[in-house]
């Protein structure tokens, strides 16, 4: 088990759980009782913990190497996958997967970012950071699904779109702007998940849809603490605090109606029973469809248009005032 | 003069306003560093007459350049606000106020309508002296608003970026204009209506990544930088130098990002040229005659 630094409480509980066990091992003591103790102490801790998270820890929580990522809930939720691969310009982009797949009888198009589940597959997965041939695969599997009436679903985790040197004369810029373009007109239902990290324009690009929905501990923003603070504060020590100033948990961006709703976690984070959590993600994605499905698809598009069109906050001013009116 | 008092007479006269030079007679160029008076660069339209280098330049010059004369402003009573009680070494109220003190604009964007020889155009300008030209909801309301307003008037749109970006201090809501603005602009296609994207020096973030990508024609002023993350990120990621006159407008009409680069005191003949290839007339005489379902 991997333990967060403020699951510190935690760790030191189950090495004590660990430390009795192995004394009941020994056959001499009955340490039953003990154990049973021990357990529920760990239990009201972990409530207790994960009650009240900050901003950062939910980042923090959001890159737990333990958290299941895209492709384990496509295999949890989904029958037949059948991966489509490439861009059909320049290359297949593994920081971005997609393909078929089943969900009962309903065929859907299911597509999400990709880290790595050890060091070899982080880097092979370029830590979830697409580059353009990711945006353009995701794109062109959107299109396809158009054709053939198939609702798509994406599921987003990402620190970014890759900064790099290809990625650029590649035009990630392009990329991700013309998929906010084609996902606005897209003739069949999206669904945008975000289940890990939500960092700006890289999970933007596949996140524009009908209904925009955060597992508990998650974040999504326009850009990351770490660089938010060090551009604002000019130094890369003020995280937590910018971690707070965003705002960018999945409770604010509910409030801010910038997204449609939260999924819950089991308590203390996805990863802590991923079977559980895939589960109810199932029967999520299976009601939503189902409601989107209802919808002509130009008044879904029509409905999809107007939300985004809604969202913004600024202030009206009288002209011939003298100054702009503020509320304080 | 700080800008709502401008903003009070509505409509605008052109050329005669202030002359908002910097301090100082003499301008130095920060590329080739030949001096010239703030005159001559004015009537060069801050373009350096030894070297061509694109000075920056804000909105009301541009649509100074652009229109004929007289133009509208629009929407200029949407403005900023702090919607997130944002505080880094500073508030977000408190730099929006230190601003407008100074500022000649009201936000990173603002909207005219008018003529371009006598065809008519809405444009979006933006500013980078306003918080480095980020987006925030007042830039992807504008947009959305000038849309709407292209398709009522049946009108082209130009939009001329020239943005570090996000506006982080609007943290998610800033990042939804780029979805806004890309999603309104698809309204302004299906009424067959041409958006024309310039880009200007310099052309970041999510600007790039929605709107400014996003023109029927993408076209940009010389020597720009335009790109989607910034050098310095790049560098830090790659851990190498950057090749010269990378992210530059040169580089991106090499990669194919570009439909072409132009001058800006070619700008309003090009834009011309453009509009007229989206109208359809009888004669060739038609094309510099008023047309008669402009408002
Ligand atoms: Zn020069």
């Amino acid at each position: 088990m991997v333990f967060l630094e403020f699951e510190k409480p935690l760790e030191l509980l189950y090495e004590q759980l660990d430390k009795i066990k192995e004394v009941g091992d020994g056959g001499v003591i009955d340490v039953s009782d003990k154990i049973k103790e021990l357990e529920k102490k760990i239990q009201n801790t972990r409530k207790e913990i994960y009650s009240n998270l900050t901003g950062w820890q939910k980042v923090q929580l959001s890159r737990h190497p333990e958290r299941p990522y895209t492709l384990f809930y496509i295999d949890q939720i989904f029958t037949r996958f059948t991966e489509l691969h490439g861009d059909r310009c320049f290359a297949d982009d593994k920081a971005i997967v997609g393909g078929l797949a089943k969900l009962g009888s309903q065929t859907v198009m299911v597509m999400g970012h990709q880290k790595g589940i050890n060091t070899k597959m982080r880097q092979y997965r370029n830590f979830g950071m697409a580059n353009p041939e990711g945006y353009r695969k995701a794109l062109r599997l959107m299109k396809m699904a158009e054709r053939f009436n198939i609702p798509v679903v994406c599921l987003i985790d990402t620190p970014g779109a890759y900064p790099g040197l290809e990625a650029e004369e590649r035009g990630q810029a392009e990329a991700i702007a013309r998929n906010l373009f084609e996902m606005a007109q897209l003739k069949v239902p999206i669904l945008c998940y975000i289940i890990g990290e939500g960092a700006s324009g890289g999970a933007l690009g596949i996140g524009l849809g009908d209904r925009v929905f955060m597992l508990e501990n998650t974040w999504y923003t326009v850009i990351s603490p770490e660089s938010c603070s060090s551009i604002l504060w000019r130094s890369w020590d003020y995280k937590e605090t910018a971690a707070e100033a965003l705002k960018l948990t999945a409770e604010h961006m509910l409030e801010f109606g910038l997204i449609d709703e939260i999924i819950k976690e089991p308590v203390g984070g996805a990863h802590t029973d991923p079977e559980k959590m895939a589960k109810s993600l199932k029967s999520h994605i299976k009601k939503e469809l189902q409601t989107l499905q209802e919808m002509q698809p130009d008044d879904r598009i029509t409905a999809r248009i107007e939300k985004y069109s809604k969202m913004g906050d600024f202030e009206e001013v009288d002209l011939n005032e003298k100054k702009p009116a503020k509320k304080k | 003069m700080s800008w709502f008092k401008r903003l009070k007479d509505g409509i605008q006269t052109a050329t005669k306003s202030k002359k908002e030079a910097p301090d100082g007679l003499w301008h130095k160029c920060e590329k080739c560093s030949e001096l010239s008076t703030h005159k001559e660069l004015d009537e060069n339209l801050y373009c350096c007459p030894k070297c061509d280098h694109h000075v920056r330049i804000g909105s009301e010059k541009y649509f100074n350049i652009i229109f004929d004369g007289k133009y509208t402003r629009l929407f200029d009573e949407i403005v900023s606000k702090d919607i997130l009680n944002f505080v880094d070494l500073k508030s977000y109220q408190d730099r929006l106020d230190a601003i407008y003190l100074k500022s000649d604009v009201s936000d990173a964007i603002s909207v005219a309508s008018g003529k371009v020889n006598k065809k008519p155009l809405t444009v979006c300008a933006m500013d980078f002296t306003f918080i480095g030209g980020s987006m925030g909801s007042v830039v992807g309301e504008k947009i959305s608003r000038a849309i709407d307003y292209s398709i009522e008037n049946k009108t082209p749109l130009l939009i001329i970026s020239k943005s570090g970006g996000a506006r982080m201090m609007e943290s998610a809501f800033s990042l939804m204009q780029m979805a806004k603005t890309s999603a309104k602009l698809t309204l302004l296609a299906k009424h067959k209506l041409p958006f024309i994207s310039l880009m200007t020096d310099p052309t970041t973030g999510g600007v790039t990544a929605s709107f400014a990508m996003l023109g029927d024609l993408n076209i940009a002023e010389p020597g720009a930088l335009i790109g989607f993350a910034g050098p310095r990120v790049i560098k830090e990621t790659i851990k190498r130098d950057l090749p010269e006159g990378f992210q530059t407008a040169e580089f991106l009409i090499e990669k194919g990002f570009l439909d072409f680069i132009v001058n800006r005191k070619d700008l309003k003949q090009k834009l011309d040229d453009l509009l007229t290839m989206f109208t359809n007339v009888e004669s060739e005489a038609e094309l510099n005659e008023e047309p008669a379902s402009a408002s």
